[in-house]
């Protein structure tokens, strides 16, 4: 065991102002980030506020920025740095503060409500579900995000365009339209609603320019530029710059 | 409360009023600077170099190697190929080098590609240059307008690109020719050619467009077995679409240069056999 | 008093992990106004966690599983202590719960014909548990998650307003439940009429009036040092039961599992999955031996292989071999792993070692274990392929629970209160089933869901008042930790106010140390000395700081509730003089069938809910005996006379 005494910058403050504190604080072997964040509670701070919950990288609730990079506390270890190294923790960066390393994450929550939701299938009763495993994969994958959000946080769209985020929903909900338009058994499109085509229009696809920052800060690994978001460009594509398709839609609006 | 409250800033961005105070525009401390630099400088690289060979409208012929930039040759004021690639569709009022009929095509496939784009976007218009470093605009439209809205077309470039990866690939066959047309030969060159090739059809089937064509736009794979498993074999060269850009990129300029060496004489082709 | 705001719901959910979130389904379904209140975000609950599955009969993997195995699975699993009409009625309606989440959106892995896969687990005859990788839980979450905000895009196109029907009040605490009395008294009475909670971001407090309020909080494994549970298992819902009249039930079962990690210190407690000894990792002391062989109870001795060489054969060719002891149930190789630290053969940091390093090449570790490959990887800096790892038993899960109507939900004594989830009690017995957590959740909170708006809509005219004075005296308490110097002029004049986390930390020790997984009637009383101790402390909790997301403040207000349910824990524990299921005492190491038909109910000491802190010698909490119904004959029918004759006392078999 041993231990050292390691020097942190926290940003405190709230939506009036605030500013980076320094303190010292003992690190032990083998901790995290957010076990400093936990130490500076207990013995320097103790209404320092940080969200956190399940401490094991499977809730997503502890996401920050870490010398300027979004990532989530508690998988951070601190050998990853050195011992002569300042550790500079803020709150992210793409989001309102309420407190401290708490933003208000509401920003997700409302694209979350603005992604229809899936369409089961008529006349297949629970339990009739049939889906082969090589179908069901691709939305697999994507229902691995914990929902951290630094996705979100990292996109140059509304990290460094505030006004953008009306119209753009962001890595996450831009790949939970993937989802969903992957889904063997979603009958959206028996609805009338086109899931490719509401990606560009409704939801923002236009606004990425796949520069993967999204899939460089995923904790959970999911390639979303290149399994979600180009995919799902291609699929825009099919519905909205194919000109034989366009073409057709075009006649059939006509003769309707 | 905290030290050094700030001034409430409201300067856009990373700075808007109701988000935590900082001033800086990025706090990492990792040389995030060195991939946007080292993209920028290899891609301006290879502009210099490709535009004073596509315009040289010489040393681009040495039998049996015909470069890369100049393949097909399609104008009359093309140095004649026996059997090559070298088709008089143009005529004679096609004054300047006939490379840049034929480049359009492959420039226009990777000026679109989704890889190429995040290089460009990232090293040359800072947008952004790198994960949570601040870029400089002040407005972002992204995609979603001309003339960017343009970069949708990709597939139809890699539908191009098609064709114009066969004729290399002729050429690379003739390249089993030597100088005076008779075959069984395999020189430095042909290597070259052959290596440059496989890079070609491995950084355009690698394609994202590729990967949506032969199986990713489909809903259920299982109905659909033979697609499903090119889809995936693409999926597996399409995780290393990056490291295929850069390297037939500059497979590409090497075989061309190797022409241009031949061709002006600096040295003589190595013949294997 | 500052005015507190007000608003008016029909069914009130606290707790927005799965068994939460299909209560408020089922409940804004069924056409109940229904608000959900959480205390993190939406859809970061501990639910999350759960990894093996979701065990449900549905005969996917072998034709021959059905419900009535099932319930003669968890009954043998929970020792017969089970509430058997809850196991029933789980057994029964599990499948359809998970069919239905598949008709929400969930994804669950396929057999080849494309059906729901379902994998072997512990205590299961067959392979029953659905399942999505390692990541079960979370696909659950997320299912219900998206679920609700399907209602309220629903909710949406036909009022206007996404949150009409449905709220969730995320990052929200629950301090009391509100009730009402027939008489009218303001005080409060037996009647359920809302709940106060404080916004955690804003410290604002508010007001939900309710005539029904669903609890489905989760556990209490936050009160132990080392467990795999999160910050937010503070026993809330067993606290706010107890303060509102209803009783707890079993609360000296809590379950620990065998396999926690144990170093760094960060990550201590941290589960390692049961698949990592199914799938051949063996246990072994500082002295390199395998030392489960010594410790096969006799009733498995016929059950488990004797021999290293046997244990080993059985991966290869089970019908012909037994099983190696580590796959002894988990109250086994805890004890066992226990016994070793202490006799002094335990690893570096205090645990023993699980190794799979030389039992597989590394490619096989790394595509069967693939999570715990990286778990350690990334946590632990330890390479799992060629090292063995650390591990030690963690609190993982509370049997004990609210006492609840097995067909209702409803909390027994509290008219308009309901309970499900792990907070609920009965259903488990004495020891869970892997895997029966998330049915559970789902075949419950349903119930609960149902109940609850059908109480409601009855008394849609009738809707209890709350009175200003009990939303006074809650804001009293809540706010108690800003002024927290002892009262003027008494013994506890001009000392400084108690640090919350110190209390804490103290608290997780006593009950890690006193009412571990080995019990013993003295430690146990020297436990409730301390709680004593704790909770006289505990009122002079104070806090720096304002009431704006001060995470000291919200810890001062979780410690009333684990020193509730702590006493609970160990005055049941102390009460139970025998071995069961999560309940081991070494002064009493068999199991007693006399014992079998016994619940132990939990109530407050002082009904109207005051705490009478500063008395240490009485303590919070009163306990009482009560005899279960027998089990119905055709129940009982599913088993062996043989297998009965160990568990159900004389006068029972013959009834």
């Amino acid at each position: 065991m041993s231990s050292y005494e390691a020097r942190f910058k926290v940003w405190r403050g709230d939506v009036q102002g605030g500013g980076l504190e320094d303190f010292k604080v003992e690190v032990n072997d083998g901790e995290v980030v957010l076990d400093i964040i936990h130490r500076l509670q207990a013995t320097q701070a103790p209404d320092l506020a940080v969200r956190w919950n399940c401490k094991a990288g499977k809730c997503g609730s502890c996401s920050a920025e870490i010398n300027g990079r979004p990532r989530l506390m508690c998988m951070t270890r601190m050998s990853v740095f050195t011992r002569e190294e300042t550790i500079t923790v803020t709150p992210l960066r793409a989001f309102p503060v309420v407190r401290d390393l708490v933003t208000d994450v509401g920003f997700n929550y409302t694209k979350a409500r603005e992604v229809p939701s899936f369409v089961p299938p008529e006349g297949l009763a629970p339990g009739e579900y049939r889906m082969m495993q090589e179908d069901v994969d691709r939305s697999q994958e994507f229902r691995k995000c914990i929902e951290c959000f630094l996705c979100q946080d990292t996109c140059h769209v509304v990290r460094d365009h505030e006004e953008n985020k009306p119209a753009f929903a962001g890595p996450r909900f831009l790949m939970r339209v993937a989802e969903l338009d992957m889904h063997p058994l979603d009958a959206a499109s028996e609805t009338g609603l086109d899931r490719k085509k509401t990606a560009q229009d409704e939801h923002g696809l236009g606004y990425c320019n796949i520069t993967k920052c999204c899939t460089e800060v995923c904790p959970e690994g999911i390639k979303i530029t290149d399994n979600a978001l180009i995919p799902l460009k291609e699929r825009a594509v099919d519905r909205k710059y194919d000109p034989l398709v366009w073409l057709g839609s075009k006649i059939r609006r006509r003769s309707s | 409360m905290a030290t050094g409250t700030e001034p409430h800033l409201n300067s856009g961005g990373v700075r808007t009023g109701t988000r935590a105070a900082i001033t800086a525009p990025h706090l990492r401390t990792d040389r995030w600077w060195l991939a946007p630099a080292a993209t920028a400088a290899g891609l301006l690289a290879f502009i210099v170099y490709s535009t004073w060979r596509a315009f040289a409208n010489a040393d681009y012929y040495a039998a049996p190697y015909v470069s890369p930039f100049y393949s097909p040759c399609l104008a009359e004021n093309c140095e004649p190929m026996r059997a090559g690639p070298n088709w008089d569709l143009f005529g004679s009022w096609w004054g300047i080098s006939p490379a840049i009929i034929i480049l359009i095509f492959p420039l226009g496939f990777r000026l679109t590609c989704y890889y190429y784009r995040k290089a460009y976007y990232r090293g040359f218009w800072m947008s952004p240059p790198a994960c949570a470093v601040a870029e400089p605009h002040k407005k972002y439209s992204g995609e979603t307008r001309f003339p960017l809205i343009l970069q949708n077309i990709h597939r139809y470039f890699f539908y191009a690109a098609i064709p114009v990866a066969g004729i290399l690939t002729y050429d690379t066959v003739l390249a089993f020719r030597d100088e005076n047309y008779e075959w069984g030969h395999m020189g430095l060159g042909t290597l070259v050619f052959v290596v440059n090739i496989v890079l070609i059809w491995a950084y355009t089937l690698s394609c994202h467009s590729c990967r949506h064509i032969v199986g990713g736009k489909l809903k259920h794979f299982s109905k659909h077995p033979v697609r499903y498993r090119m889809w995936q074999w693409i999926g597996k060269l399409n995780a290393r679409h990056m490291l295929l850009a850069w390297a037939s990129l500059v497979s590409v300029a090497l075989a061309d240069f190797y022409v241009y060496l031949i061709s002006s004489g600096v040295f003589d082709d190595p013949r294997f056999f | 008093m500052s005015v507190v705001e007000r608003q008016e719901w029909d069914v009130v959910v606290v707790g927005a992990g799965g068994a939460g979130l299909r209560a408020a389904i089922e409940a804004r379904e069924r056409g109940a106004r229904t608000a959900v209140i959480c205390k993190s975000l939406f859809g970061k609950a501990h639910t999350v966690m759960a990894e093996g599955g979701i065990a449900a009969a549905m005969a996917n993997a072998n034709e021959h599983d059905n419900w009535q195995v099932h319930f003669r699975d968890t009954m043998r699993g929970g020792k017969f202590l089970n509430q058997w009409r809850m196991a029933e009625l789980h057994a029964r309606e599990a499948p359809e719960r998970v069919w239905e989440l598949e008709t929400w959106g969930a994804l669950f892995d396929r057999t080849k014909d494309g059906r729901i896969s379902q994998r072997n687990f512990g205590g299961h005859e067959y392979p029953r548990l659905a399942h999505v990788g390692d990541r079960t839980g979370l696909e659950l979450i997320r299912t219900l998650q998206q679920k609700i905000v399907s209602l309220q895009q629903q909710d949406k196109k036909e009022t206007g307003d996404y949150e009409s029907r449905l709220k969730i009040f995320q990052e929200c605490t629950v301090t009391r439940i509100l009730t009402a009395s027939d008489s009218g008294s303001a005080a409060g009475g037996s009647r359920v009429s809302g709940v106060f909670a404080y916004e955690r971001e804003t410290g604002r407090f508010f007001v939900l009036e309710a005539p029904s309020v669903v609890i489905a909080t989760g556990g209490i494994g936050k009160s132990f040092k080392v467990t795999s549970n999160s910050w937010e298992y503070t026993g809330d819902g067993h606290a706010l039961a107890l303060l509102a009249g209803a009783p707890l039930l079993n609360m000296e079962f809590v379950q620990f599992h065998p396999t926690g990690m144990v170093w760094p210190p960060s990550v201590k407690g941290i589960l390692v999955t049961e698949s990592v000894r199914g799938d051949g990792g063996v246990l072994r002391n500082s002295e390199g031996k395998r030392f489960m062989f010594d410790y096969i109870p006799d009733v498995f001795k016929e059950k488990y292989a004797q021999s290293e060489e046997e244990g080993d054969r059985w991966y290869e060719d089970p019908d012909n071999n037994r099983r190696p002891p580590e796959l002894l149930p988990r109250d086994e190789v805890a004890r066992a792993i226990n016994a070793e630290v202490k006799a002094g053969r335990g690893s570096p940091h205090g645990g023993v070692f699980l190794d799979v390093s030389t039992r597989m090449p590394a490619e096989v570790i790394r595509r069967r274990l693939p999570s715990m490959y990286h778990q350690f990887k990334e946590l632990a800096d330890v390479d799992i392929t060629a090292e063995a790892m650390e591990v030690g038993p963690t609190c993982h899960y509370v049997m004990g629970g609210i006492a609840v109507e097995s067909d209702t939900a409803a909390a027994r004594g509290v008219p308009g209160l309901y309970a499900a989830g792990e907070v609920a009690g009965g259903m488990h017995g004495s020891n869970r089933l892997g895997g029966n957590s998330l049915s559970d959740l789902l075949v419950f909170g349903r119930r609960a869901g149902w109940h609850a708006a059908e109480y409601a809509a009855a008394r849609a005219f009738e809707r209890p008042e709350v009175s200003d004075l009990q939303i006074d005296t809650a804001a009293a308490e809540a706010l108690r930790p800003f002024s927290a110097e002892g009262p003027a002029g008494g013994v506890d004049d001009g000392r400084p106010p108690e640090n919350p986390y110190t209390l804490h930390q103290e608290l997780q020790q006593t009950m890690n140390d006193l009412v571990g997984i080995i019990r013993r009637a003295g430690e146990m009383e020297q436990a409730l000395e301390k709680l004593a101790d704790l909770r006289v402390r505990a009122r002079r909790a104070g806090v720096e700081g304002h009431r704006q997301f001060n995470p000291g403040w919200h810890l001062a207000l979780d410690l009333r509730n684990m020193l509730l349910v702590s006493e609970c824990v160990a005055r049941a524990a102390l009460e139970r003089t025998e071995s069961r299921g999560g309940h081991t005492r070494e002064d009493h190491p068999t199991m007693d069938r006399k014992w079998r038909n016994i619940n132990l109910l939990c109530r407050l000491a002082d009904p109207t809910g005051g705490l009478a802190a500063t008395d240490p010698e009485h303590g919070q909490i009163t306990l009482l005996r009560e005899t279960t119904d027998p089990v119905r004959p055709d129940l009982l029918a599913l088993f062996d006379k043989e297998e009965l004759v160990k568990y159900l006392a004389e006068e029972e078999l013959y009834q």
